[in-house]
């Protein structure tokens, strides 16, 4: 899922300024999940709002998801008269929304961080970059694009110690470490003398905005 | 100054904290009339929203009282409790209010006038920091309106 989390307050304020009439926007999937933009954080965020900017309006709504159409759909009644919406998504969602309810200024309320996992609750983190073409097969399932500060195909460099990486050795681990650790215990260090060639990036973002299509599906 | 007087919301959990209020009661303790207790089956129920939301209704305080910690019927909603008191304060830093006015306390069933001692101490806490700006603003709105309500002094922070 796509790991968020909520603006200061301070940054929020900034960008409601010259706006009398807000809807806060909330996301009910990734967002939720990772307790950023979910309908908790939406009450939450319109309470504290409301108490902050009391000339303002300050209304909560929440839909299934910002990234898919017809729940967006849903709220184009709810938003008339609202001359802002702060969206609670990750950016795709904002800058869907804003697309489709094009009458209306549309602006984040959350930074949007990473595609993650709840490792446990209370702490989500990055796990894949959407590299575009996934070698997840040759590293045991951990991502070494991810999970590699340097993104590295040919993994470890010098700067791992202790299986912590030299970017901030107390905090982040060495992805190629975690690569090693658990090819070990497939019995598969064998992957680990590969050499790998470097990747396409075209397939990546490198290559411009990506699309997936698919005509079976279109309408 | 000397007619202000806070109101201050208290989120019980009914095995302890509730149990406890109950019990000066008993033993006929008085504990100010500024604390509006609601009663939780446990303190892992107050969500953070509640917490917010009594701050926008005008609440001058706020506080969480729940079992000792190791002692919670439910194992640990105290300990949620604390934690989520303890994000709601960083909230209201964000706000520029006074995050003294919010707090968690702990306390057996037994504690009668325990529950009698932190009553008064939020109680004597809120009133030395004054309304809540919300109130004073809120109360300001709806006597502008014109509702019959007694506006309270705006030195609060
Ligand atoms: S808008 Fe973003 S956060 Fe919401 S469901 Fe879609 S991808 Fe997830
Ligand atoms: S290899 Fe690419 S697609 Fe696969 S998890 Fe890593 S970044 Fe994502």
């Amino acid at each position: 899922m796509i790991i968020a989390e909520r603006k200061p307050i301070e940054d929020i304020r900034r960008m409601v300024e010259g706006h009398d009439r807000v809807l806060v926007l909330g996301c009910g999937t990734c967002v939720a999940v990772c307790m950023a933009g979910g309908e908790k954080e939406v009450a939450i965020l319109a309470s504290a709002l409301r108490m902050a900017e009391p000339e303002k309006e300050f209304k909560e709504a929440t839909i299934e998801r910002q990234c898919e159409r017809e729940f967006i759909e849903e709220v184009r009644t709810t938003s008339d008269g609202y001359d802002l919406i702060l969206s609670l998504a990750c950016g795709a969602g904002v800058g869907f929304t804003a697309e489709l309810l094009e009458e209306h200024r549309v602006v984040p309320g959350l930074n949007t961080k990473s595609i993650g996992v709840a490792e446990q609750p209370g702490n989500w983190s990055e796990r894949c970059l959407a590299c575009g073409e996934c070698v997840l097969d040759l590293t045991g399932a951990v991502c070494p694009i991810a999970r590699c500060s340097k993104s590295l195909l040919n993994g470890p460099c010098g700067g791992s110690q202790d299986g912590m990486c030299e970017i901030d050795p107390k905090n982040v681990q060495c992805g190629w470490q975690i690569i090693y650790d658990r090819l070990a215990k497939l019995g598969r260090l064998d992957l680990m003398e590969e050499n790998r060639p470097p990747k396409d990036w075209s397939a990546a973002h490198a290559g411009g905005p990506r699309r997936v299509l698919r005509e079976d599906a279109e309408p | 100054m000397e007619t202000f007087e806070p109101r201050i919301v208290a989120f019980c959990c009914q095995y302890c904290a509730y149990a406890a209020a109950d019990l000066a009661g008993s033993m006929r303790a008085e504990y100010p009339p500024n604390i509006q207790v609601i009663r939780l089956m446990c303190t892992g129920k107050v969500d953070p929203v509640f917490l917010v939301r009594a701050f926008e209704e005008g609440a001058d305080g706020v506080y969480v009282a729940g079992c000792l910690e190791g002692d919670c019927h439910f194992m640990e909603g105290n300990l949620w409790a604390k934690k989520r008191v303890g994000y709601i304060k960083g909230l209201l830093d964000e706000l520029g209010i006074d995050e003294n006015r919010l707090e968690m306390f702990n306390m057996s069933s037994a504690e009668g006038p325990r529950f009698v001692a932190v009553a008064k101490e939020m109680t004597e806490r809120i009133r030395a920091l004054g309304p809540s700006p919300i109130r004073v603003r809120k109360e300001k709105k709806e006597l502008s309106a014109g509702e019959d309500k007694r506006p309270v002094d705006e030195t609060g922070t």
